[in-house]
């Protein structure tokens, strides 16, 4: 299971990488790929959407179950992984990179540091593949 | 049931083993995946895999009326067809509703071997047993058996090593008693997938042994465990129907278009005037098989649309992984269960996607 030190991440296994001054990527973790399984189909915001921390922003279809992505912060989406419209299963082979969701345009960057870092977040994991 | 630890099926310890994902299903610890669901799908498609199927129940009935009793409880008909051949069928209420859904074994006039749904097993020996009146044993063999089965083009092949050639000219849908290793199994040539192969049914102190000889002498054929995830998505290309999904005790084997297993001239039984009335009034619905136009996979219990109206709902769905697409059955009203129509799948809200309704299976097959 990895959980790369220089992500954030959220309680619902998103994970958000800061690219530059008030932009962000967003996916989902190691671990959430992992439970989900074959990922057969991604629903991606639109460029343009203003988004809100906290609601939807886009679906994952696996084989076992629909699972929406939830947005980690809010700003405006300025570019979506169209990659995964034609291979959804990159986001299994490399969640952290090539399975990129969105990017998001935020105001504030304070809105990272409210994230799980990367030393609580495998203690999650832990803790929730201990419960299994 | 609820609420009590799962039980452990004879193999649990070698899909442990094998890097399995156990999960509590129908009260038994199953393997829903090893390798990922779309990979062992396409293995049982293009070579064949094995599937720990022991959580299924297993039901003797025994005694000079057993085959009276049998054919009062399923809707098809047991008593044309010779000892040694395997039944598909339906157990309905007088209501025409499905109590579940089974393979029933001919093994003599006087003894058939039914396998029943897991979730099923305890309301259908009830069942049984109360329409039994007493004119025949009936008794809940489950815990005494194991059941693999073995499925794919390369299953017959596969079949053959351990059990004999004389396996390979067994027509579909038959059965057989066979000794392997001073064991007795039953080797029955049936199956969920579609593809070839067969199921054994044997005592669970020799399950393990087999499952480890099959998957050893079938390497180079491409054997490898396959999870309940793949056995759904297999049996959904077919179209064959999931208990507690497609079926239930609210829809009636006409609707689910299997009405081939309802034999309304073998005689009276269980469901029949209720079935019989529902074949002279007309169906208001069928089951169908549709194909995604549009993206989003389709889940149990979606609605389907047509022009805004909720015409039916979605009982199965997944990514078909042989086809490329999502693919889903569900019920849905007439006149728009006619092949070819359009409907709409509602995706929780998200967007209505277009899909196209079937002839089924949704696989073709070809010989």
């Amino acid at each position: 299971m990895s959980v790369p030190k220089d992500y954030r991440y959220t309680e619902t296994h998103e994970w958000v990488r800061v690219e530059e001054d008030n932009v962000v990527a967003v996916g989902i973790t190691d671990y959430a790929q992992e439970k989900l399984g074959d990922i057969v189909s991604v629903e991606l915001p639109r460029v343009g959407d203003e988004v809100e921390r906290g609601e939807a922003i886009g679906m994952i279809d696996s084989q076992k179950a629909s699972s929406e992505v939830i947005a980690p912060v809010s700003g405006v989406v300025l570019e979506v992984n169209d990659l995964l419209n034609d291979d959804p299963s990159v986001i299994n082979s490399d969640p952290y990179e090539e399975g990129w969701i969105a990017r998001i345009e935020i105001e504030d960057m304070e809105q990272v540091d409210d994230l799980l870092g990367s030393d609580d977040y495998e203690e999650l994991v832990g803790r929730l593949e201990e419960e299994e | 049931m609820d609420g009590a630890e799962p039980k452990k099926t004879a193999l649990y310890g070698a899909h442990v083993r094998a890097g399995g994902r156990m999960v509590p299903f129908a009260g038994y610890w199953m393997p829903v995946q090893f390798e990922g669901i779309n990979a062992e799908h396409l293995r049982v498609r293009s070579a064949v895999g094995l599937f720990d199927v022991s959580h299924m129940g297993e039901v003797v009935f025994r005694g000079p009326r057993a085959q009276d009793v049998v054919q009062r409880l399923l809707t098809n008909d047991v008593a044309s067809p010779p000892s040694g051949k395997a039944i598909y069928s339906p157990a309905c209420r007088p209501s025409g509703g499905i109590v579940d859904d089974l393979i029933a074994y001919k093994v003599a006039p006087d003894h058939f071997f039914l396998c029943v749904n897991a979730a099923n097993r305890d309301k259908d020996v009830r069942w049984f047993v109360e329409q039994a009146r007493g004119e025949c044993e009936v008794s809940d063999r489950s815990d005494d058996y194991a059941q693999i089965a073995v499925q794919g083009p390369k299953a017959p092949d596969l079949l053959a090593r351990v059990f004999g050639d004389g396996v390979k000219g067994m027509k579909p849908f038959t059965f057989t008693f066979l000794t392997h290793r001073s064991h007795e199994v039953l080797l029955a040539t049936t199956g969920y997938t579609g593809e070839r192969g067969g199921e054994v049914y044997l005592p669970n102190d020799a399950a393990e042994s087999l499952w480890a000889e099959l998957l050893e002498r079938g390497q180079d054929l491409g054997v490898a465990p396959i999870g309940l995830g793949a056995r759904d998505t297999l049996r959904l290309e077919m179209k064959y129907c999931l208990y507690g999904h497609d079926i239930d005790e609210t829809t009636t084997p006409l609707e689910a278009g299997i009405g081939w297993t309802v034999k309304l001239d073998k005689g009276d039984f269980l469901g029949r005037d209720a079935l019989l009335r529902q074949r002279e009034s007309g169906l208001t619905r069928s089951l169908v098989a549709f194909v995604m136009e549009e993206k989003g996979v389709p889940r149990q219990g979606y609605r389907i649309l047509v022009n805004d109206q909720v015409v039916g709902a979605v009982t199965s769905g997944a990514f078909s992984p042989s086809l490329g697409v999502p693919v889903g059955l569900g019920y849905v009203a007439k006149p728009h269960d006619a092949v070819g129509s359009v409907i709409g799948v509602d995706l929780k809200g998200l967007r209505t996607a277009r899909a196209r309704v079937v002839e089924p299976p949704l696989l073709r097959r070809s010989k």
